[in-house]
């Protein structure tokens, strides 16, 4: 166990590497410099800028200043906002960002399960049927698309919850339901052919015949055993709600890193955006290796360092 | 002993042989892998549905070039923000009035529009028709999903077939590179790809084929590896078959089902990110208009002119749900013995 651990840090710790590496060098074959105006500048003046950046220096060594800063939390200056530090602008909107998302994930993970163990225990009933119809839509709508419904009906006609802006809880209420939207189709899914699959297994049957009741049988042995392989999609879905909090959070107009992103690409900010990068993919990883690790300890018929897929 | 059965030539009467030969005969005719699948997808109304409404969809939006009723294009001042109008049809919401500052106003009758004006689904803010327009940008979202889904398929099912044959240290090279991929979110990498090659719609639909190839490539390996154990691909090894002749005769059909199916569910997600970045505002740029950069535009003014944002969002969402209804169709169809 001890030696997968360090086997996927180091893989960790390579990915994030080659990410660092990828974005800081796609980003230099980008045209654009922290200056706006250019004309009106005389070139002492921009070339004074332009060390303030750290632009003036051979690439491969912005690059190991790059490298040294990010392992120190230090992601450059801004080209958006003069003098404010890129990692300033993360840590402080990180905040929405992660609660949004957190929320996001327990109100889809939990009641999806729920309705899939639901619709695989009433199989081939109306339950089950209004089941696949919910899940077919949550996957296929968009969530922007969700997003601005809820804001048209619940926001704007009946004026249950704000709109858009940041402040307290009522103000997560409609942006966590456009995020969870498609974990909730996904998980309910998942859980529904997992759970079919465990109730047609012997040991139901066997659990049945030993006089077990119709729910001692689901709760003990068919829930248990088909919420194991859940625990593997919640990378995917962790995913999903990043690439969601990107658009919901600009249609919602909630500061988090999502909305940060969006506004960076559209000004070309460009060490924002490779920060944002960076911190997306570590929260991926980071994510990813935790599932595995928990479906390990959770799973005891996996042999966690025999396991290539 | 003595009551010998006489049994003469003539008590036995020749059948007719021909009659005979038929009870080995199959009556049905051999169904060929495809048939198959289609026999069992015609059973699935739900999936049949799906794909008439998408059959529908690609005829409109590919023939939007000679049915749309108005340029899309085309800026209309005059005519900026018309609700829908049917002539003919007086029903609140398709009968050309508004809702403005609590009353109903006829908006043709203010803009000066005659009689005979009429714009099935309304104007847009530049008095460009919304129908038109609707039309036009699903040919672009479409184009953008099935194109970016085709460069998917080629890159992933060369790249799993490739890695899947070769086995050893290639395979766990070509392995690691995937994983590495997969761990940084595929909306970082489109982004990314799209600032580099500019948005339009060439760089838009790479970005989407570069980023979303891994699982088709990871799903392609797994079966190869399985497959190349297999007896007829050793045979054909042995008879000195080429490695390229192998994987085209021997493993590509056997992994059609896989590949199907997978190209089913690549093509929605294609759309959902098309319409994701034109969204958000790095996508299909002015004048071209797709269902994305349609329903940021709509969303802008929803409050007041609702009727800009339904519309796409309608299609959009209808197209989407089709498309995975009939790609879980085809799956059931193709593969009948999965699970999920």
């Amino acid at each position: 166990m001890a030696k997968y651990l360090l086997k996927r840090i180091f893989y960790l710790l390579l990915t994030l590497f080659i990410v660092i590496t990828v974005t800081f060098f796609l980003m230099k074959l980008l045209p654009g410099t922290p200056l706006q105006n250019q004309q009106k500048l005389s070139p002492t003046e921009q070339h004074l800028i332009l060390k303030q950046y750290g632009l003036t220096k051979p690439v491969w060594q912005q690059y190991l200043t790059y490298v040294a800063g990010v392992f120190h939390g230090n992601f450059g200056t801004s080209f958006q906002f003069s003098d404010q530090p890129v990692s300033y602008l993360i840590s402080s909107r990180i905040g929405p960002s992660l609660l949004l998302g957190t929320q996001a994930m327990i109100l889809g993970v939990i009641p999806g399960i729920l309705v899939g163990a639901l619709g695989a225990i009433k199989k081939n009933t109306w339950v089950d049927t209004s089941m696949t119809v919910i899940s077919i839509l949550g996957i296929s709508i968009p969530s922007f698309v969700l997003a601005v419904l809820l804001q048209y009906f619940v926001g704007l006609k009946l004026q249950w919850f704000p709109i858009a802006d940041w402040g307290g809880f009522a103000y997560t209420v409609l942006p966590t339901i456009a995020l969870a939207a498609s974990p909730f189709a996904d998980t309910a899914r998942f859980t529904r052919t997992e759970m079919v699959d465990v109730l047609n297994s012997d040991y139901i049957e066997l659990a049945r015949a030993k006089g077990l009741s119709k729910w001692g049988v689901i709760y003990h042995h068919a829930l248990r055993n088909s919420l194991i392989p859940v625990v593997t999609i919640i990378g995917p879905l962790a995913v999903n709600i990043m690439t969601g909090s990107m658009v919901i959070e600009n249609i919602f107009s909630i500061p988090g890193i999502g909305e940060q992103f969006v506004k960076s690409i559209l000004t070309n900010d460009y060490p924002t955006i490779m920060a944002v990068t960076i911190v997306y993919s570590v929260m991926l990883m980071v994510v990813l290796l935790i599932t595995d690790i928990v479906y390990g300890i959770i799973d005891p018929r996996i042999r966690i360092s025999g396991k290539s897929n | 002993m003595a009551d010998e059965v006489k049994l003469p030539a003539d008590s036995f009467e020749p059948l007719d042989k021909s009659k005979h030969l038929d009870s080995e005969k199959i009556a049905a005719p051999n169904l060929t892998f495809t048939q198959d699948a289609w026999r069992r997808l015609k059973k699935n109304k739900s999936a049949i549905i799906a794909m008439i409404i998408l059959v529908i969809f690609f005829i409109l939006a590919f023939g939007s070039a000679f049915i749309s009723p108005h340029n899309p294009n085309a800026v209309n001042p005059q005519f900026a923000n018309l609700p829908p109008k049917w002539p003919g049809v007086n029903i609140n919401g398709v009968n050309g009035t508004l809702v403005q500052a609590g009353s109903r106003v006829n908006a043709y009758q203010a803009a000066g529009a005659g009689a005979g004006v009429h714009y099935w689904l309304g104007t847009d803010y530049l008095g460009r028709d919304m129908l038109s327009r609707i039309l036009f940008g699903t040919r672009i979202s479409l184009t953008v999903a099935v194109v970016a889904t085709a460069v998917d398929l080629l890159i992933g099912v060369s790249f799993g077939l490739f890695s899947g044959w070769k086995g050893g240290w290639i395979d766990n090279f070509m392995q690691r590179v995937i994983e590495i991929i997969m761990s940084i979110p595929t909306l970082v990498v489109v982004v990314l790809l799209i600032l580099i090659l500019k948005p339009g719609m060439m760089s838009i639909t790479l970005a989407i084929a570069f980023s979303s190839w891994t699982t088709m490539a990871r799903l392609i390996r797994a079966q190869t590896m399985e497959l190349k154990e297999q007896e007829y691909v050793l045979a054909a090894q042995t008879l000195g078959e080429s490695s390229i002749k192998i994987a085209f005769k021997h493993l590509l059909p056997n992994l059609s089902s896989i590949i199907i199916i997978q190209t089913m569910f690549t093509i929605p997600s294609a759309i959902f990110f098309e319409a994701f970045l034109s969204f958000v505002g790095i996508g299909i740029s002015a004048p071209q208009a797709s269902l994305g950069t349609l329903l940021n535009d709509g969303q802008k003014n929803f409050q007041f002119l609702p009727y800009q944002m339904w519309y796409p969002a309608i299609v959009l969402s209808v197209i989407m749900i089709a498309f995975n209804i009939f790609a879980d169709g085809l799956r059931d169809a193709f593969d009948p013995q999965t699970k999920e």
